[in-house]
């Protein structure tokens, strides 16, 4: 709560001498700012419940307290670490899997979309009504893709497909195919079209005015982008085993509501390093794109 | 003859090109054989015509009045979930930057640092899941898991923030006779504090989605009414609940949009 100092009066100091002010010159913002905020915080707090003395109350400290202390030392027989090495690949395949389907059906929406291989445009600098109503329902279709949380498909397919990793990479590649089509048509359209115009109006294919007009140069953004989105679906893969989609979060669930704090411990360890994997080969690809 | 003039053309594909695009094959493929769905059952006739079905029992969306009234109390829910997760995690933000970056020499910098990427590095549904085991089921527990989450990625933002700041105000206030405490406030702060905000605005838009679905672990809001309705196979009642989710999002989003912009002019 620290407004900037243009709020203060400019007469302050003169009036109560160059010595020293007699009050913070801003007070007046600092004030209203903070009693705004106390108004919009008490129903806050009260939607949330939020009674931090509950946390130290003492069953619940007790149960936390048994929780935790089981978590050193994490589990580690041979037994238990050969599951979650199965469910930590589970975890990649669904993500990988996810994503893959998700490319193959964002690029055909992708060129559908974008506007500048559109040849009914060309003469008139206008699309025709149909190309036009086209292009704005998959537009549409994409926003919903995307729109609807990742975690809710999963909760759909559950109910379609039944528990497993099915629905996790049905889940992946909807949403995904929402956010990679919007986002390549996004690079695609700012990409210099000077080249694709060019092949068009000599005449040339949509298709081959695209691979050699338009993609060469929008290449590397687009895999990057891409690679980006691989690592973004391996931390969603985890988190929809909670809904029983399989994978590095269903054992997880499984683990904490058995309150086996040994175990929740070592997959909290190799999720952690999954994540920072991930991470680390999309930055490696990313460097070597560029 | 014109070989010795014109450079050699580049080969189409390099070699670490070529291995990472074989690498990237493997692991496809191999995801693929080792999910082993059944993609022919999947698509066939009969699936496909009961998931249409499926797809057809959220149509007449339901729209009585006391539903209606328990989604909005939800959303509301949901949204003071968001909007008291984001304030704590600002605030803990601000004072992990401190230490992270490098005020308190390197042991509390590394210390720090590690606390912030772990806090991070773990989703807030995980998050929620083991904060269930604390404080119970409702939306205390999806407050604290949102804070907890975002504690880790603000205050690595907010420790970027801090170093990038001219470290020449403070140092003059210091030099003068100012607290450590007051020169921070005064000089330091006040450079980075816009950035800070939109940083905090910007994770406030992220986790509204992610308290929409903390509830499927029954961490209170629009989350836990849609788990519910779904497992009791209420589908009219659910479709009622994602169309909330779609609306309060689009709105957080335009809301969030409207002050960056005014904050920027």
């Amino acid at each position: 709560m620290i407004p900037a100092a243009s709020n203060a009066a400019p007469g302050s100091a003169s009036e109560t001498g160059t010595d020293k002010p007699a009050h913070d010159p801003a007070w007046r913002g600092r004030i209203t700012a903070t009693v705004l905020a106390l108004i919009i915080l008490w129903p806050t707090l009260v939607m949330t419940e939020f009674k931090p003395w509950l946390l130290l109350d003492r069953q619940s400290l007790d149960s936390t307290w048994r929780f935790l202390s089981a978590f050193f030392p994490p589990a580690h027989s041979s037994e238990f670490l050969l599951l979650v090495l199965d469910a930590t690949w589970q975890t990649i395949a669904m993500a990988t899997a996810g994503l893959v389907l998700a490319m193959l059906g964002a690029i055909p929406l992708t060129l559908i979309v974008n506007e500048h291989l559109s040849v009914s445009r060309m003469g008139s600098g206008r699309m025709s009504m149909p190309a036009w109503l086209v292009r704005q329902s998959v537009r549409w279709l994409l926003v919903l893709l995307r729109s609807v949380p990742e975690l809710v498909w999963a909760l759909i397919f559950v109910r379609i497909v039944g528990l497993g990793p099915t629905a996790a990479v049905l889940a992946i590649a909807l949403t995904y195919c929402g956010m990679l089509g919007k986002v390549y048509a996004e690079i695609l359209e700012s990409s210099d079209t000077h080249a694709t115009d060019t092949l068009l109006r000599n005449g040339s294919g949509r298709l081959a005015a695209f691979f050699y007009g338009t993609l060469p140069s929008a290449a590397t953004e687009l895999m990057s982008y891409t690679i980006y989105r691989w690592e973004c679906a391996i931390r969603g893969s985890v988190v929809m085993g909670y809904v029983g989609a399989g994978g590095l979060g269903q054992r997880m669930d499984e683990s904490t509501k058995m309150l086996a704090g040994s175990e929740v411990s070592t997959m909290l360890i190799v999720f952690v390093l999954l994540v920072a994997a991930a991470d680390l080969v999309s930055k490696l690809f990313r460097k070597g794109l560029e | 003859m014109s070989d010795d003039i014109l450079p050699k053309a580049p080969p189409v594909v390099s070699l670490p090109a070529l291995l990472a695009l074989l690498g990237i094959l493997a692991l496809t493929v191999a995801s693929f054989i080792s999910l082993a769905i059944d993609w022919r059952s999947l698509f066939s006739a009969e699936s496909l015509s009961s998931t249409w079905k499926f797809f057809q029992e959220f149509a007449p969306v339901n729209t009585t009045s006391p539903l209606l009234q328990k989604v909005l109390y939800a959303s509301l829910e949901t949204l003071a979930m968001s909007a008291l997760g984001t304030g704590i995690a600002a605030a803990c933000g601000i004072a992990m930057a401190l230490p992270a970056s490098g005020r308190f020499g390197k042991s509390a910098l590394y210390a720090s640092r590690l606390l912030l990427n772990i806090a991070r590095a773990i989703p807030e549904l995980v998050w929620a899941s083991i904060m269930l085991i604390a404080a119970g089921l409702g939306p205390f527990a999806g407050t604290i898991a949102l804070a907890a989450h975002t504690t880790g990625v603000l205050g690595r933002l907010f420790a970027e923030a801090l170093e990038n700041a001219s470290p020449l105000p403070e140092t003059t206030l210091r030099i003068n006779g100012a607290g450590a405490i007051t020169a921070f406030l005064y000089a330091t702060l006040p450079q980075r504090l816009p950035q800070m905000l939109s940083y905090t605005l910007y994770r406030w838009e992220n986790n509204i989605r992610a308290a929409a679905i903390l509830g499927v672990v029954g961490a209170g809001g629009l989350g836990q009414m849609l788990k519910y309705h779904l497992s009791l196979f209420q589908m009219q009642t659910a479709a009622t609940v994602i169309i909330a989710m779609l609306l309060l999002v689009a709105m957080v989003d335009g809301l969030s949009f409207a002050i960056r912009r005014w904050l920027v002019n």
